[in-house]
């Protein structure tokens, strides 16, 4: 436990530089998916072709992109960015089928309701097809944010900074507690961001809160009135 | 005034929702499309706000061919009621009542003040504005649709199948409102329905379809119980069966009518 008091200031700079890594990969590949998942749902031809691509980069094993990615952006393997850019590259196949599914959930009714109230095309993706698909589009954000800032330990291997390290570090020299408080730091970190996600959904969809209360209030009555 | 003239819909699978349908809808009556499911009803209704574009011929609103407008200009501008409500789960009742307000850019204030109007109007209580429509009854909902359909004011009302999942009890309620908005706002309705009988109840006009999407009869409903046009409408409207045959019975010294399954029906008046 020694390591740990000596140590706290190294774990805490390590966090930062951790989050400055998944932050960013975690946003972009959200952003990426969004529309190429709207895509997927709108045009079915596509939706076979784009899935698999995307779903295909999951199985580029992540040591051999690390260090083929530099080749295709001339950054050298140490660059954060190339991390970046390699676990966005993840998140997308991560999430794409779920994004893709979000906008399918999205009831045919309320789609022709709006068009038939008179929604033009984006106007009915921003104010109706985006929101309500958010829920499952939330839902596979938290996988995203789980997933990427456990993979970001592996940029340790190749030697960009992260709580990672303290794995590599922590092996090489065989201090127990310092590999502990990595995985025990990465955890925390992922739970963190997972319940900043829940929180932003519950405040960026109120509906959902207010729908189900109210569902649940309705099914409570409902067995009251039976049991009563 | 709406007018059909030789309408066919032919859809890319190879059928005939629609078939050379001429029929003109007059302003400020209600006029109820009928017939059972294929019939292609709500085919013909869609097509009046361009949901649907004909495969072949014109629709006119007062004169001009709707596919000379921007379809989602043309839609700003007339009411929609759907079943199930169609309201947008995630806005507030106030909000989508003044939906089509806002879209048209009317301020915020200007359509939330009217939106409460309008509840008052669909006979709802001021108190519902801030919910969500899933905390509504299945009733009330389709109020909200009506206010919603209401709300820039439309000359033209199109309502597909709106009281359809509904309690019967709920329906009369919703059917009474309707008729007695109607008789308040002479709006240009155009219903759509399955049920004769809400048909024959709404209806200044009733057209009657059949499979295939042709018009069997388009009248009032007297006429059409008097004179059915084909044995199909006399089926549909049930004149073969004697289901709307009634008689006259004295009871008491009072004449009563009977329905042909000898319920009483109403008095005579003398």
């Amino acid at each position: 436990m020694n390591w740990l008091w000596s140590n706290l200031d190294l774990v805490g700079e390590l966090m930062l530089v951790h989050l400055a890594l998944s932050v960013p990969a975690i946003i972009l590949s959200f952003v990426i998916s969004v529309p190429i998942g709207w895509l997927a749902h709108r045009y079915r031809w596509s939706r076979g072709v784009l899935l698999s691509i995307c779903g295909l980069l999951y199985a580029i094993p992540s040591l051999a992109l690390f260090i083929a990615l530099p080749a295709f952006t001339g950054l050298s393997l140490r660059s954060p960015v190339n991390l970046v850019i390699a676990l966005t590259l993840y998140g997308i196949a991560v999430i794409v089928r779920t994004s893709a599914d979000a906008f399918d959930s999205v009831e045919r009714d309320i789609r022709q309701s709006a068009t038939a109230v008179g929604y033009s095309a984006t106007g009915r993706f921003w104010g109706v097809e985006l929101p309500l698909a958010g829920p499952v589009l939330l839902s596979g954000l938290r996988v995203v944010i789980v997933s990427t800032v456990s993979l970001a330990t592996v940029g340790a291997v190749i030697g960009v900074q992260s709580l990672g390290s303290l794995f590599t570090d922590g092996f090489q020299r065989g201090i127990q507690v310092e590999i502990i408080t990595g995985i025990v730091a990465t955890i925390v970190l992922a739970l963190g961001l997972d319940a900043l996600s829940v929180m932003l959904g519950r405040l960026l969809m109120p509906w959902t809160r207010r729908g189900a209360s109210n569902g649940r209030a309705a099914a409570a009555r409902r067995v009251r009135e039976e049991t009563a | 005034m709406i007018e059909f003239r030789g309408v066919t819909k032919q859809f890319p699978d190879g059928t005939v929702a629609v078939h050379d349908v001429d029929i003109v809808i007059p302003p400020r009556k209600t006029t109820v499309l009928v017939g059972s499911s294929g019939s292609g009803k709500t085919t013909l209704l869609r097509m009046i706000n361009r949901m649907v574009d004909p495969t072949s011929g014109q629709v006119l609103i007062d004169g001009t061919d709707v596919a000379t407008v921007d379809p989602v200009k043309l839609r700003r501008g007339i009411g929609y009621v759907m079943q199930n409500s169609g309201l947008l789960p995630h806005r507030k009742v106030i909000d989508n009542v003044a939906t089509v307000p806002l879209l048209r850019g009317e301020s915020r204030r200007a359509a939330h003040a009217h939106a409460l109007e309008l509840l008052d109007t669909v006979g709802l209580d001021r108190s519902l504005a801030d919910k969500y429509p899933a905390q509504l009854s299945g009733g009330q909902q389709q109020r909200v649709g009506v206010a919603r359909g209401l709300a820039v004011d439309p000359n033209i009302l199109l309502m597909d199948e709106p009281f359809g999942a509904v309690d019967p009890i709920v329906r009369a309620e919703l059917q009474q409102e309707l008729l007695r908005l109607q008789e308040e706002l002479g709006k240009t309705v155009v219903f759509v329905t399955h049920d004769i009988d809400e048909a024959f109840l709404l209806g200044d006009q009733v057209v009657i379809m059949q499979q295939g999407g042709l018009i069997s009869q388009a009248a009032s409903p007297a006429e059409i119980l008097a004179h059915p046009a084909d044995a199909f409408v006399a089926d549909f409207v049930g004149a073969d069966r004697g289901k709307r045959a009634l008689h006259v019975t004295e009871v008491d010294g009072r004449r009563v009518v009977v329905d042909a399954d000898g319920r009483a029906a109403g008095v005579l008046a003398s």
